[in-house]
């Protein structure tokens, strides 16, 4: 067996010039003083589960936490729909509970936030200033509700396909901005 | 064999070269020739360093140029290049420099993915710049501490597990169709640059799996051979095994190997709530 692939690599190697005997000779003089098996001056210390968890945990407290949100791509984080879906729907609930909140303690503090009064003063002003509030409540309002959507459509299981995920990004901002300014400038 | 191999190369060089005795220049004569005249294209690197021999020190940027017309195509060889000419120090996994082995992950220019697979982008002059793995505990420079992520893959138990024999007593069989369900979760490397993408898994990783182990738990929950399911699936049911996902999907995005692991999360979320 041995003989028969000395004879083969000798064959195979016989049909391209070859540069390695010049250079194979030191190596294999080099080889044979060698000897195969190693002995090395360490010794292993056998570490119950426990004990290497400790160790885990003292070398995490040397260790830096590696950059995050700071480096990842913009888009995909502090532009990424979920962020900003968390942020819209703060900022929904938040506006109604504080109008909630300002409308239970309106008689106690001598305010005037009913529907009534509000229409009239919101009638009052100007037409840009008008139309800046309304898409800060739209804007919020348009871009929960068609992502919403968009996860009803995921928990499908449809729509995840890069160039879909892509382009769903895209449509999601557009339309909402779209819509959001009809709703604030439109009506 | 080695040992075999370098005889053999001894025995067949020594017959050739008393033919040619000039085939010892050839190969030196044709490197000369190679690159005259060329541009040098410089390329900076801004790499992240933190050495733990100086844990006070804080993490940095360096700056390395090099020449990239004598540099291949991917990342992975110009930090190669790097080690190998400017700086010895600089550390970083590597292994099969062909997207198998899944251990040059990294975080390059704002996206995690294997440096190996990586093109080094030459139409924009800026700097490249790479991180270690997004919110991982840097063992030093670029290599991170992944024994959680492995701890957590040990957890889902990715093994076949049955009680019932085969049975024609050789092998478990399975349908051509319940094969290809395997299709696109098998393949996973656990290169991890899914995980360390996922701002669930920044934030929740201690309890939260992760987009590669869920997508490895999906692979043995729709494995036709396993008998399990029912008690995979009961592991999941809580509020931070699986639902810390929100279909955020950067675990998609940021996949070398072109799998999808928001989708597999999102077939475990199917599963569990219509039973099926």
């Amino acid at each position: 067996m041995i003989a028969h692939r000395l004879g083969l690599a000798a064959v195979r190697s016989a049909t391209k010039p070859n540069v390695f005997f010049s250079q194979n000779i030191p190596r294999m003089v080099l080889a044979s003083a060698m000897s195969t098996s190693q002995a090395r001056p360490v010794s292993t210390q056998k570490l119950s589960q426990e004990e290497g968890q400790q160790v885990l945990v003292n070398q995490r407290l040397n260790r830096p936490v590696s950059p995050n949100l700071g480096i990842y791509k913009m888009e995909q984080t502090w532009f990424g729909a979920s962020a900003w879906t968390r942020i819209t729907g703060c900022a929904l609930s938040g506006a109604a509970y504080v109008y909630f909140t300002a409308y239970l303690a309106s008689p106690l503090l001598g305010l005037h936030v009913e529907s009534a009064a509000l229409a009239s003063g919101f009638a009052a002003l100007p037409f840009v200033v008008k139309g800046a509030i309304k898409f800060a409540l739209a804007f919020p309002f348009t871009f929960h509700f068609i992502n919403g959507i968009k996860h009803l459509v995921y928990d499908l299981g449809i729509g995840f396909a890069k160039a879909q995920i892509k382009r769903g990004e895209i449509a999601l901002w557009v339309s909402s901005f779209i819509g959001g300014g009809y709703l604030a400038f439109g009506l | 064999m080695a040992a075999l191999r370098s005889s053999t190369r001894i025995l067949s060089s020594s017959t050739r070269a008393a033919f040619r005795p000039s085939a010892v220049f050839s190969r030196s004569m044709a490197s000369v020739s190679e690159t005259t005249e060329q541009q040098p294209r410089v390329k900076s690197f801004q790499i992240y360093r933190w050495n733990p021999d100086t844990p006070t020190e804080k993490p940095r940027l360096q700056t390395y140029s090099i020449d990239l017309n004598k540099t291949g195509p991917m990342i992975l060889d110009a930090l190669i290049k790097i080690k190998n000419e400017q700086d010895p120090s600089l550390t970083f996994r590597r292994s099969c420099r062909e997207g198998i082995c899944g251990s040059c992950a990294m975080n390059i220019n704002g996206q995690n993915t294997l440096a190996c697979l990586c093109r080094i982008p030459t139409e924009s002059a800026s700097d490249v710049k790479i991180y270690p793995l997004p919110h991982t505990y840097v063992v030093k420079d670029l290599v991170p501490d992944l024994t959680h992520f492995y701890k957590q893959y040990k957890s889902i138990q990715p093994y076949l597990q049955r009680d019932t024999p085969a049975e024609d007593g050789k092998e478990y069989r399975q349908s051509k169709a319940d094969r290809k369900k395997l299709d696109g979760l098998y393949e996973c490397i656990l290169c991890a640059c899914c995980s360390t993408s996922c701002p669930s898994y920044w934030w929740n990783s201690e309890e939260y799996l992760g987009p590669a182990i869920l997508l490895q738990s999906y692979r043995w929950l729709i494995d036709s051979r396993d008998e399990r399911t029912e008690a995979r699936k009961s592991k999941l049911e809580n509020s931070m095994s699986l639902y810390r996902c929100h279909t955020i999907l950067n675990c998609t995005r940021a996949c070398p190997k072109g799998l999808n692991p928001g989708k597999a999360i999102a077939e475990i979320k199917k599963q569990m709530s219509l039973g099926a």
